[in-house]
């Protein structure tokens, strides 16, 4: 199996920090705010390894630390301490050791993001081919038939109806924005690709829709995923591999199936019988 | 008068300054070079930037020409001569681009081929063509740092999505040296092109956003296109495919200002270039401009130097009656593709 992503340790602190910032939080302290400084423990010794084609499944309730992990990654954020390798083309990119251009130019060219609010991962002010002939055009096509044909192309694959694509992402419904929010992503074929809680807030016939388009697009592409979400279908459905997170730790890890129907910790036996 | 000012107005400091921000300028091709820019006797956005760099780099002995919209008699060229004569002493002006050592311009650059041994210091009113995309200048940095100009080249794709071809008429984003992209100034797309490999140096000037940035002699300029919609100037073919000419001097190489004729309601089209124009012989028509009317001493008589024909001429879109005097506005209907638009009076 291909590795895709190594995290080690990722650990990202909000404030000041002081040395008893970890040993004073997390799960078995019920907080992630330091009782000494006053920090917040976002999120602390986060490790896992994801493989080609696997999609690995981050849950947790909110402010778990679960979008800090994955907002890291994707270099929204800069963790505190912690290392993860990017494997691509027989090449180890050590992400949080390039400098700042070169990390845009990575998550340009070979990652992809979906967020769960289209306003963050499209720009509202252009079409929604426009959106996709952005970060084909990032990569360097600049040939314009050859972006026409593969924004329509995407979003076809979609489910957008190609007759739309001229038209402002604000005209769609929020499921159909979600959908142009991954063919956007899905433009340069990245290897790796990040979901959070892509789904949350839409009715249930359209996140079904775009669960299917999410596997497909695995079996297809072998597309590595990380899924963020507090929903124990969502993580059911795609996820072979999860991590339970709680205060910043990940208190549980291990093949989706195992833990939901086997949770060893607590907080997920709770988690996993509160579940409808 | 002139005595009271050190020559060039500006003190030795403030034109130190800016020869040195002029020449990073040139040396980081299309870089966007922050400086001091300086209070001058008139208000930023009238060509100050322009000003500065003219006044810091002209010696004497030297021989300036200032254009504005292709005139030399127009009010904001009219002024920016008369300012510069009255600071620097022993100072030639001149209409002629053939004559002159260095010419500051706004919105055109001469239709005559520069040569080596000149300088063109073009106004700038918007240095950065990010800003209609990105509004924080600090990730506008970061993107120029990156050459990231994707952004710019979806607004392009967007237009020919709507209009089945890029609508900028003017200001066209130019990549320069393969790295930096600059927003040239006003000019008309037709003076892109000119840009580059230019023999002569070209220097922008904002006064108000102070930058200063630089095309070099003999430099890469490449307008942004995409592979297949390539770049393409002003077409000037009439209905019949016939290369409208200038009503003046016949000339059908020259980029054209379009006016309508108040009695016969016909459009008439003439050389945005003056000089040029002058120099193609006016003799071809009748009325027109006789070469050499310009006053040069300064324009006290603008009106008295402009086409004849001109004062019948009304805006079209304005409708507003012009008097003689409120002709040197020089308020022009350029004519771009697809795009017909007024480029009003005042600009960097």
């Amino acid at each position: 199996m291909d590795k895709v992503l190594e995290v080690e340790n990722l650990s990202k602190v909000y404030g000041p920090g002081c040395p008893s910032c970890f040993e004073l939080t997390g799960p078995e302290y019920n907080t992630n705010i330091c009782p000494h400084c006053g920090s917040v423990v976002a999120a602390h010794n986060v490790s896992f390894d994801l493989y080609k084609g696997e999609i690995l499944g981050i849950m947790g309730e909110s402010g778990s630390g679960k979008s800090t992990a994955v907002k890291c990654l994707y270099f929204d954020q800069e963790p505190s301490t912690g290392s993860a390798i990017f494997f691509d083309k027989g090449r180890q990119h050590d992400l949080f050791n390039m400098n700042a251009a070169q990390q845009r130019h990575l998550a340009n060219h070979r990652f992809g993001m979906v967020y769960q609010n289209p306003h963050l991962g499209l720009n509202f002010d252009i079409s929604a081919g426009g959106n996709i002939a952005e970060r084909l055009l990032m990569s360097d096509i600049d040939n314009y038939a050859a972006i026409r044909t593969r924004a329509t192309g995407l979003l076809s694959r979609t489910e957008v109806l190609p007759e739309r694509m001229d038209e402002l992402p604000k005209n769609f419904s929020g499921g159909m924005q979600q959908r142009v929010q991954i063919a956007k992503a899905l433009a340069i074929n990245p290897p790796l690709l990040f979901l959070d809680e892509v789904t949350t807030g839409l009715d249930l016939s359209v996140q079904a829709a775009i669960l299917d388009l999410i596997m497909e697009i695995q079996q297809e592409q072998q597309t590595a995923m990380v899924v963020v979400t507090h929903d124990l279908g969502v993580i059911r459905l795609l996820a072979g591999r999860t991590l339970v997170m709680k205060y910043g730790r990940v208190i549980e890890t291990g093949l989706t199936d195992q833990i939901l129907e086997d949770p060893q910790h607590a907080y997920t036996q709770r988690l996993v019988a509160s579940a409808l | 008068m002139s005595a009271a000012y050190p020559f060039g107005f500006l003190d030795e400091y403030a034109k130190k300054e800016v020869r040195r921000t002029a020449l990073k300028a040139v040396a980081i091709p299309g870089y966007q070079v922050p400086y001091s820019s300086r209070e001058m006797p008139m208000g930023r956005g009238f060509g100050t930037g322009g000003l500065q760099l003219t006044l810091a780099l002209l010696g004497k002995g030297e021989t300036l020409k200032v254009i504005d919209q292709g005139s030399d008699d127009s009010v904001n060229a009219v002024n920016l001569r008369s300012f510069i004569e009255m600071t620097c002493d022993d100072i030639n002006t001149t209409t002629s681009t053939e004559e002159a050592d260095v010419i500051q311009s706004r919105h055109r650059i001469p239709e005559k081929a520069l040569r080596e041994d000149q300088l063109i210091v073009l106004q700038v009113p918007y240095p950065d063509p990010l800003v209609v995309v990105e509004a924080s200048e600090d990730k506008r940095k970061m993107l120029h740092g990156e050459a990231d100009y994707s952004r710019l080249l979806v607004k392009l794709y967007e237009d020919i999505v709507k209009f089945d071809e890029i609508t900028i008429s003017h200001r066209y984003p130019t990549r320069i040296n393969d790295h930096y992209v600059i927003d040239p100034s006003p000019i008309p797309r037709w003076d892109v092109p000119k840009l580059h490999q230019s023999k002569a140096l070209i220097l922008l000037g904002a006064g108000r956003e102070k930058k200063i940035y630089a095309v070099p002699p003999y430099t890469k300029a490449e307008p942004l296109a995409f592979e297949d919609v390539p770049f393409r100037v002003e077409d000037f073919t009439d209905e019949h495919g016939v290369r409208r000419a200038c009503q003046r001097c016949g000339c059908t190489s020259s980029f054209l200002d379009e006016f309508v004729d108040s009695k016969t309601g016909n459009k008439i089209y003439q050389c945005s270039d003056t000089d040029w124009c002058d120099e193609q012989g006016s003799s071809n028509v009748a009325g027109g401009r006789t070469p050499g009317a310009m006053d040069e001493q300064g324009g006290s008589n603008v009106a008295g130097g402009t086409t004849p024909g001109m004062e019948e001429v009304e805006q079209r879109r304005e409708q507003l009656p012009r008097t003689p005097g409120e002709m040197n506005e020089q308020t022009v209907l350029s004519v771009g593709i697809n795009k017909v638009e007024v480029v009003n009076g005042q600009g960097a």
